[in-house]
């Protein structure tokens, strides 16, 4: 899906109208601050892209996210970090619409209403997912990988006459050569090293040019040179892209160089650089051990 | 039988560095094909594949016509038969191999879709008969044995052709788009979808077994005289029947290759691998199963029905769990996740059962056990994965 900063699209394809579906349940169309939002677009007019407010989901009693409220802003790159069973992955659940938060409400920009959107509507949206374990299509090549992830028709029927536009075949360059990947374009992705693996479901998800990317731990399992590389590339993508990396390791997200959210028990105990957050009590006791 | 994760280097047939098929080459070094026309075979087995269907499709049926009976090498009315069912049993394969191979839905009710379109073509060949029939009545023998006054209102119209070929196609592709579109919608996949398969095609059984049902009962329908208003049996009947079927085969194959080598294609095997990042994409995995579901469905029902006039009978039997698990069988033993796999398959199979439950009757059922146990320990990949390793080594 380009949206109007497709900046990984081609300059010609930065306008792409959108498809009227990405909208979903959203409330496009109703305007209420004097300026106009189009149907199917992220409205970043308040600067925020992402708003959690009183999120609770509980799993037979157990609330794995308990009144979590988090905003991000459009271009930010955030770490959220927090011991086991902090609600982490359910978080993202909720934004992807996986899960169906029992109270509380997520929003895209500041009208697409994420709680009554499908999967694929939140992903036609803009937000693209990273998961845990590298998920690519193994069965195709690298090149085919990307193409699947391009832009364009979903539909099945229409499929079925689709070929690789030329403004595709520009963007799919350009996405292996951010993630590195442009001598493996015609390898088969099972035969890919775990790293690469990572890499091309980070370019799959490039090509879409999400506003907003989630990405659950993109380093593990990596060896130190890749995490680098890694860190880098997120680095390079914020301010384009807003990313929200979920995390274990420590010296990764220092290496990101950004603001820290530290969950504990489904809701956010601290907010805040880094430094700050490690310096923070209640984190350490969490940390630590009680 | 859950499927196995199929060994990647599998997906791209062998020969495929051949030749490139399809529009607009590559560009660039290293870039051999363009992504959407990965080629479902290699050129030797497109050869063999026309050769076989010229023999079978066309070479059998015309010598079995004009040769005279006096000559001992005309095509027997047995092999002619034998092998008209063959080639219906073939379509069904690839059918199963579409959406198994590469969708990785493993249905084992397919039995059900081939059978009811066999019912469907069934009725037309039922009113066909006339008052030829032992009871020399308008109605089907069977429901003057019930002692039936009237047609029932489904019978309406199944004296004209054209209604029974249409009911072949709607009242199969009806029930896998409802089928199918609650069991996708739901998500039921892998083993719990099969199941529910199987549940599908015992409980259709058992309403067809009823003779309340109005498709008589256990016998089914049978004796069959006409078809077209010409005798069923007529030696050029027969070779039309053959060559209609392998007609159907051709045009089952054709359209699953279209259709692997389109993005559909893709899409579908990337649904197969990882649903959830199709999903996360943007796709709707839903209409794609569903597509490719009834598609398959379809496929097998016209076979169905090219079958019945065939073999000269259709009954419940035919939707027992274990003749929709032989398909699967077929598909396993020739090579899942290939075009041609399916097809050879089911001639290896078939012409197996032919030999063994002719010689070794008893013996039969061990055989497909044992078959079916080494098909799955030696070759994951079947018998043209097998012979596309063989190939690809050998280079």
């Amino acid at each position: 899906m380009s949206t109007l900063h497709g900046h990984v699209a081609a300059p010609g394809e930065a306008n792409a109208t959108r498809d009227a579906e990405g909208a979903g349940g959203g409330e496009a169309g109703t305007m209420s601050s004097g300026h106009v939002a189009r149907r199917g677009e992220i409205d970043v007019s308040h600067s925020v892209i992402l708003y959690l407010e009183e999120i609770t989901v509980a799993f037979d009693g157990f609330k794995a996210l308990d009144a979590l409220s988090l905003s991000i802003d459009d271009g930010e790159l955030r770490a959220i970090i927090g011991p086991n069973g902090a609600g982490k992955t359910t978080m993202m659940d909720v934004i992807t619409g996986k899960t169906r938060p029992d109270k509380g409400s997520a929003f895209l920009g500041q009208t697409m209403d994420l709680t009554r959107m499908s999967e694929p509507q939140i992903a036609r949206a803009g937000i693209g997912r990273k998961f845990q374990k590298p998920s690519v299509f193994e069965a195709a090549s690298v090149l085919e990988n990307l193409w699947l992830a391009c832009a364009g028709e979903r539909g099945w029927f229409s499929s079925l006459r689709q070929r690789l536009a030329p403004g595709q075949r520009e963007r799919i360059d350009q996405a292996m050569e951010t993630v590195g990947l442009a001598p493996e374009r015609e390898r088969l992705a099972g035969t890919l090293s775990h790293g690469q693996k990572q890499w091309l479901e980070i370019g799959m998800l490039l090509i879409q040019d999400p506003k907003l990317l989630l990405l659950d731990e993109p380093v593990a399992g990596l060896s130190d040179e890749e995490t680098e590389r890694t860190a880098q590339l997120l680095r390079a993508l914020a301010g384009r892209h807003s990313l929200v990396v979920v995390e274990h390791d420590m010296h990764f997200v220092e290496q990101l160089q950004c603001k820290v959210t530290v969950l504990h028990q489904g809701s956010v105990l601290a907010e805040g650089d880094l430094a700050s957050v490690q310096n923070d009590a209640r984190v350490i006791e969490v940390y630590l051990g009680r | 039988m859950r499927a196995p994760e199929r060994v990647t280097g599998n997906a791209r047939p062998a020969g495929a560095g051949g030749g490139v098929e399809g529009a607009a080459g590559g560009q660039g070094a290293g870039s051999a094909r363009p992504p959407w026309a990965a080629p479902v075979m290699a050129r030797s087995e497109w050869l063999f594949a026309l050769a076989l269907f010229a023999l079978v499709g066309v070479l059998v049926p015309l010598a079995h016509v004009l040769l005279p009976e006096s000559v001992g090498w005309r095509p027997s009315t047995y092999l002619v038969t034998l092998t008209g069912k063959i080639l219906c049993y073939a379509t069904v394969a690839v059918a199963l191999g579409l959406i198994w191979g590469y969708a990785g839905i493993l249905s084992l009710g397919h039995g059900l879709f081939f059978a009811l379109g066999g019912y469907a073509f069934g009725m037309y060949l039922m009113r066909q008969i006339g008052r030829d029939g032992s009871y020399a009545q308008e109605l089907p023998d069977f429901m003057v044995f019930l002692d039936w006054k009237t047609l029932p209102w489904f019978w309406q119209g199944s004296d004209q052709w054209w209604w029974a070929m249409l009911m072949v196609v709607f009242v199969p592709g009806l029930l896998a788009l409802v089928f199918g579109w609650f069991a996708f919608r739901s998500r039921i996949k892998g083993v719990y979808l099969s199941i529910v398969t199987q549940a599908l095609t015992y409980a259709a059984m058992l309403l067809f077994f009823r003779n309340e049902t109005g498709f008589g009962g256990n016998n089914g329908f049978t004796d069959f005289k006409r078809i077209f208003g010409v005798p069923i049996t007529a030696p050029g009947t027969r070779a039309a029947l053959l060559a209609a079927s392998a007609l159907w085969l051709l045009f089952a194959f054709l359209i699953c290759r279209a259709i692997i080598r389109s993005k559909f294609g893709r899409v579908l095997e990337a649904i197969r691998d990882a649903e959830t990042r199709t999903m996360f994409l943007g796709y709707d995995p839903v209409p794609y199963k569903l597509a490719a579901w009834v598609l398959s469905a379809l496929l097998c029902a016209v076979a169905g029905a090219l079958y019945v006039p065939q073999v000269g009978i259709i009954n419940p039997s035919e939707m027992s769990p274990a003749n929709s698990i032989e398909i699967a069988v077929w598909v396993a033993v020739g090579g899942r996740g290939t075009l041609v796999g399916p097809i050879v398959g089911a001639f290896l199979v078939n012409l197996a059962k032919s030999f063994f439950t002719q010689a070794f009757p008893q013996l039969w059922l061990f055989f497909l056990g044992t078959l079916f146990i080494v098909v799955t320990l030696a070759l994951p990949n079947g018998v043209v994965g097998l012979l596309r390793r063989r190939k690809e080594q050998a280079r």
